[in-house]
């Protein structure tokens, strides 16, 4: 069974019609890519499979149930995470306290007034855990506010990976960043697409870090679908280029 | 980080001794015992309050409607139900909290300056029906006729009434009660999902918290506490009046929770004894006091945006 299902969805603001008529299904440990000029909906059609805001039309179809209307806490308990374009994580806590948040939340302690000592000390190896697997490890005490961008970058990455979810939403993981922090990212995305099994969809503007990483990709060009195929055949796709590798590479 | 750890204990053991100690040093610098019964007491309101504002980030403007049900709660058991001091801080109590619970679900989905207008709106509501239900409340002369009853406690009796002493250390233990509650409350995983919250609502909504829920909750929390210095606020009183449900009470407990450091647990605490002993001192002076209070709150907030005890914080780590 597909792990998403997105059958034909709109979104309309007012008279602009930012998504219309997208399909998509990714299958489980699959790495989408979504990719397009600017405004071409990529973030909008983002923001309806997280749930952000309910689409106009249409409907999405979560490991075989219908998650359309649901809260977007509820499409995390259901395995969905995601990050943000401009990085949203607690500025005014350190990383170890970032993480432990997450944790706690994905272990079902949101509500809990008092964690048992063993529980305490789960919490805290899979704390370490995280910040390994991150390369965070040396910042732990640091506020996450006061870190470089690619950090903080990769503290997001990490708490939505500590909700253990199923399939991972990464708006633009690399925007802003420089060389090397671009080569850490792609680095760890790579790692957990690998290692963890996990499915991941991502919106990316780097084309070197899309034809690295994605097994399948997805043009959009003003709001609609233009084109779907592996890395090689979107390459090869005539009506692409026209629309956007032409113009980027001219 | 362990440093950090000693500076806290050690600041929170002072608060508590000179708590303790109240009634034997307050005389000697020329205050009284009743003036740090007010303290206490509007201490635990504006530490309440700031269970919302400082640790939760949403700030009502509407907690005297909560703080005066309490105060009414309580004042309205020992004149019409039981002379039982006991019981009226337990009805009053339950009264402003089952009014916050109800009222709740109305109000957690606004957000900012939206939640703070309702908030008042709310309050003005139960300022007006105690303004004028003269026959039950009292109406503007406010509610008269009864006292606290000394202290049953089955083996020996507390005579809370006579002893201002013994009032005030039947005051400061249900603080100690409701303030252990709340730190409790903040050092565990709930209160941590409040901080994120506070930090970042849309990160909090995306881990998975729901965020409606938890504020809501928060409020209830808040509420429940305030409820309880309203309660404790009539018996120090022997009295209550519809100004304690009067918006500009809920304005006081604002100010002195930013006055004193609202991002500081003690904070507001320092903040209500600053307000309570300003209040004291200069209303013997002048009918104006208020002018001066303002005065002071706003040199505080222009310069020292994390309150008094902000200033005091970071004398000691610099």
């Amino acid at each position: 069974m597909s792990l998403l299902r997105v059958e034909n969805v709109s979104k309309h603001f007012g008279s602009l019609v930012a998504v219309n008529n997208i399909s998509m299904v990714v299958e489980p440990g699959e790495l989408r890519a979504v990719i397009g000029p600017n405004g071409a909906g990529k973030t909008t059609f983002f923001n309806l499979i997280s749930g952000f805001f309910p689409p106009t039309s249409g409907r999405i179809v979560f490991d075989g149930e219908d998650i359309t209307a649901l809260l977007p806490a509820r499409r995390v308990w259901r395995g969905m995470a995601r990050t943000f374009q401009i990085t949203e994580v607690f500025p005014e806590l350190t990383v170890r306290e970032n993480l432990r948040i997450a944790v706690e939340v994905a272990a079902g302690n949101r509500l809990n007034p008092w964690l048992s000592r063993d529980a305490d000390g789960e919490i805290r190896a899979r704390i370490v855990e995280l910040m390994d697997m991150g390369g965070l490890g040396e910042k732990a005490d640091r506020l996450v506010g006061e870190l470089a961008h690619g950090d903080q970058r990769a503290t997001e990455i990490m708490m939505a990976l500590a909700l253990k979810p199923r399939l991972l939403l990464l708006d633009e993981p690399t925007a802003g960043m420089g060389d090397q922090e671009t080569y850490d990212i792609t680095q760890l995305i790579r790692k957990l697409h690998r290692e963890e099994k996990l499915a991941i969809v991502l919106i990316e503007h780097d084309m070197r870090v899309v034809f690295h990483l994605a097994d399948r990709i997805m043009v959009l060009a003003e709001g609609e679908p233009l084109a779907e195929g592996t890395p090689r055949e979107i390459g090869a796709n005539e009506a692409v280029q026209a629309a956007y590798l032409g113009k980027a590479a001219a | 980080m362990r440093g950090d750890d000693l500076q806290k204990r050690a600041a929170t053991a002072i608060v508590w001794l000179l708590l303790i100690g109240a009634p034997y040093w307050l005389p000697a610098i020329g205050g009284y015992t009743e003036l740090g019964t007010r303290v206490v007491v509007l201490g635990l309101a504006a530490m309440s309050l700031n269970f919302l504002l400082g640790y939760t980030g949403v700030l009502s403007f509407g907690h005297a409607a909560y703080f005066g049900l309490g105060a009414y709660g309580a004042g309205m058991t020992l004149r019409y139900l039981v002379p039982s001091t006991g019981l009226s801080v337990i009805i009053g109590t339950l009264v402003g909290t089952i009014a916050a619970a109800i009222i709740g679900p109305m109000i957690i989905r606004l957000r900012g300056v939206y939640f703070a207008m309702v908030t008042i709106a709310f309050g003005q509501t139960f300022y007006f029906i105690a303004f004028r239900w003269n026959t039950v409340t009292g109406g503007d002369d406010g509610l008269i006729g009864w006292t606290r009853q000394p202290l049953n406690l089955g083996f020996a009796t507390i005579d809370i009434l006579k002893s201002s002493v013994a009032f005030y250390y039947f005051v400061l233990v249900l603080f100690a009660v409701a303030v252990g509650i709340m730190a409790w409350l903040l050092r565990s995983p709930f209160g941590r999902t409040l901080l994120a919250i506070r930090e970042n609502e849309r990160r909090a909504r995306f881990l998975g918290i729901p965020v409606d829920q938890h504020i809501w909750i928060s409020w209830v929390i808040s509420c429940c506490f305030v409820s309880l210095a309203g309660a404790l606020y009539a018996l120090l009183n022997n009295f209550v009046d519809p100004r304690t449900l009067y918006w500009s009470q809920s304005g006081d407990f604002v100010i002195m929770a930013v006055l004193g450091g609202m991002r500081s647990f003690w904070g507001p605490l320092l903040g209500a004894a600053i307000f309570v002993v300003l209040q004291d001192y200069l209303s013997s002076q002048t009918q104006n006091w208020m002018s001066f209070v303002g005065l002071f709150f706003v040199l505080v907030v222009l310069f020292f945006p994390r309150g008094v005890l902000g200033i005091i914080r970071r004398r000691a780590t610099a």
